[in-house]
């Protein structure tokens, strides 16, 4: 009976509510009490990264600079000093700013970086209230002396978000190339020394190659 | 008489207390009407978000209370535009138009009072007695149909002086359909006047308090509440005879052009409407502020509860309407107006006209009230066969030459 029918979905209304007081039941993720699980490779905010001995891994080449699409990076390298380097080799990053208001994620510049000096958190609730402040200068980008990236005051940190930055360049290969992959090419990071690659594009070289 | 039957104006009160009482319950009646709307709009998309497995507001104050005000709020810092083509006058009036109806409806409600099975509905305040209504004219209802009447003005004028196509698309499209429920509301009204034979809401509701059986409801068989109840729908816009101002339909309907406070006082007076309609049902069919009132605590106070907890369900039917049914086409609506509710209301009344008469004239029951119940609702029977005979007979012959016929 169609009539029946009419009052039949006043029913099923009537029956969500109890469906949705039961806690658990409601599908809405209270932000920002609550936040969903990140991926682990999310391309979030960069961090400026260092070796165990504390010297900064950026040699100023201005890679990332040249291949930014937003041209967003700008980096002016400069000699160092014999007596206290910065950076292994003949030059470090003296000037580096990022401009997060032209920033599109897209870590063409982890790519690019020869010396897996930037890499990037899964951090993008940062929200700053003055445009200065969005030019992130290399202070702010170097990892401090635990290897975590420094929490600025207006950015959101939760638990995890601060770990495994170099993540995304585990997980592929220098260039893409499968030959490479499951070989450790990592340099030792700062608080984490060196680690397993992940399985990347074929998981059968990671097998046969053994314990790395 | 302009000042009705409230007993505050018959008796020899001095003048300084009247004006004090009056302007006392033009003050409270206003602003909890303001805070009602408010706190309707909240437990509204509460309840909405929870019929649809989300959450509603939560953030502004606790359970998202203070939303309704964060969001007039931010209504009353917009921009305040006036279209080029449109008509300025008319254009700046027209939220009047809307508003203030929906305000003066609820200054005939009968709110509270002692409206137990031996009270009277008056309460005495500062040694005077009053009701707890604004006012109680003799023409009480009628002023509720008047009032709602001039609110279609303000949904026409609203679209016609915005001087752009869906406004006045929504606003055509507004004013028939309230016109046309508006005839099935008085019907279903007249049914309950008859039973009742005052137009004073105040008397209405007294006359309703000996218990359920005496409510207009049961009183009136269960019909003209029905027809009332979707008449009421449609005159409110409310969905799912929201076509006016759907979005998916017109983009905003008559008030796509309106932004900032004029678009506020629309947006409140669509909720005021509800509510205060609401509030109308309850008295006319519901008993208003009667129902079982314990011995401890002051009468009235009783009667408030039970007049609000009556009109909270009712405001949340609306709200569970508003979550469940679809929107007919606007033909579909435009047909239960005319061709189910009208004649529906119309022989209801004549049905009840008869038994009255019947009793009238002084015949008490027995067999010869059954006969008459029986030929009365045979005539109505077969009239309205013969309607719905009439309709299909009159699709087909469209269909026939060639016209094509929605069902």
């Amino acid at each position: 009976m169609s009539m029946l029918n009419f009052f039949k979905g006043f029913a099923v209304t009537f029956g969500k509510l109890n469906h949705a007081t039961k806690s658990g039941k409601v599908v809405t993720t209270s932000y920002p009490k609550e936040k969903r699980d990140k991926p682990l490779r999310l391309h979030g905010r960069h961090v400026l990264n260092r070796y165990d001995d504390g010297m900064e891994k950026c040699i100023g080449c201005e890679l990332c600079a040249s291949v930014c699409p937003a041209n967003c990076i700008y980096v002016r390298g400069a000699d160092n000093d014999l007596d206290q380097p910065t950076s292994p080799g003949e030059r470090f990053g003296f000037i580096y700013e990022i401009n997060y208001l032209r920033c599109i994620h897209c870590d063409l510049c982890v790519e690019a970086c020869p010396t897996q000096a930037i890499t990037e958190t899964k951090l993008f609730e940062f929200s700053f209230t003055d445009r200065q402040q969005a030019i992130y200068t290399k202070e702010e980008l170097v990892v401090d002396d635990t290897g975590k990236p420094k929490h600025l005051p207006w950015e959101d940190w939760r638990p995890g978000e601060d770990e495994f930055t170099s993540a995304w360049m585990r997980a592929t290969s220098p260039s893409g190339a499968a030959s490479y992959a499951g070989k450790v090419q990592w340099t030792p990071e700062l608080g984490y020394g060196t680690r397993q690659p992940e399985k990347g594009q074929s998981e059968q070289i990671l097998e046969t190659e053994g314990d790395q | 008489m302009i000042a009705g039957l409230d007993p505050l104006f018959l008796g020899d009160a001095g003048t300084m207390e009247v004006l004090l009482i009056v302007v006392m319950k033009v003050v409270v009646a206003f602003a909890l009407l303001l805070v009602s709307v408010m706190l309707y709009i909240w437990w509204m998309r509460k309840f909405i978000g929870a019929m649809q497995n989300r959450v509603g507001p939560s953030r502004a104050g606790p359970f998202g209370i203070l939303q309704t005000l964060a969001d007039g709020i931010k209504l009353f810092f917009k921009e305040d535009l006036i279209p080029n083509k449109a008509d300025k006058l008319v254009f700046r009036i027209a939220p009047f138009f809307s508003i203030v109806p929906a305000l003066l409806v609820f200054s005939v409600v009968p709110v509270a009072g002692d409206f137990s099975s031996g009270g009277d509905g008056t309460v005495t305040w500062f040694g005077n007695k009053t009701f707890v209504q604004l006012a109680d004219p003799h023409i009480g209802i009628l002023f509720v149909l008047a009032m709602s009447s001039i609110a279609v003005y303000g949904i026409m004028l609203a679209g016609w002086s915005s001087g752009s196509k869906y406004p006045l698309l929504g606003s055509v499209r507004a004013s028939a359909q309230m016109v046309s429920y508006e005839a099935a509301l008085g019907l279903a009204l007249v049914a309950v006047l008859m039973k009742t034979g005052t137009l004073s809401t105040h008397d209405i509701a007294l006359s309703q308090n000996g218990g359920i059986t005496d409510w207009g409801l049961v009183i009136t068989g269960f019909v003209p509440f029905i027809v009332f109840f979707i008449a009421t729908t449609a005159e409110l816009n409310s969905p799912p005879f929201d076509l006016v101002e759907a979005e998916q339909e017109l983009v905003g309907g008559f008030h796509t052009e309106y932004s900032s406070i004029r678009f506020a006082l629309f947006f409140m007076a669509e909720f005021m409407n509800v509510i205060t309609m609401s509030a109308v049902m309850v008295t006319l069919f519901f008993g208003g502020p009667g129902g079982y009132y314990p011995s401890f605590g002051p009468a009235w106070l009783w009667g408030l509860f039970w007049f609000v907890g009556k009109v909270f369900i009712f405001a949340s039917v609306f709200v569970w309407m508003r979550g469940t049914l679809p929107r007919p086409r606007y033909d579909q609506l435009m047909d239960l107006g005319w061709k189910i509710l009208i004649p529906l209301a119309l022989g209801w009344v004549l049905l009840l006209a008869t038994l009255d008469v019947f009793e009238d004239r002084g015949n008490d029951g027995g067999l010869s009230q059954i006969l008459v119940l029986v030929v009365s609702v045979t005539t109505l029977t077969l009239l309205a066969g013969l309607l719905m005979k009439s309709i299909t007979i009159g699709k087909e012959r469209r269909e026939a030459e060639g016209e094509e016929v929605f069902g």
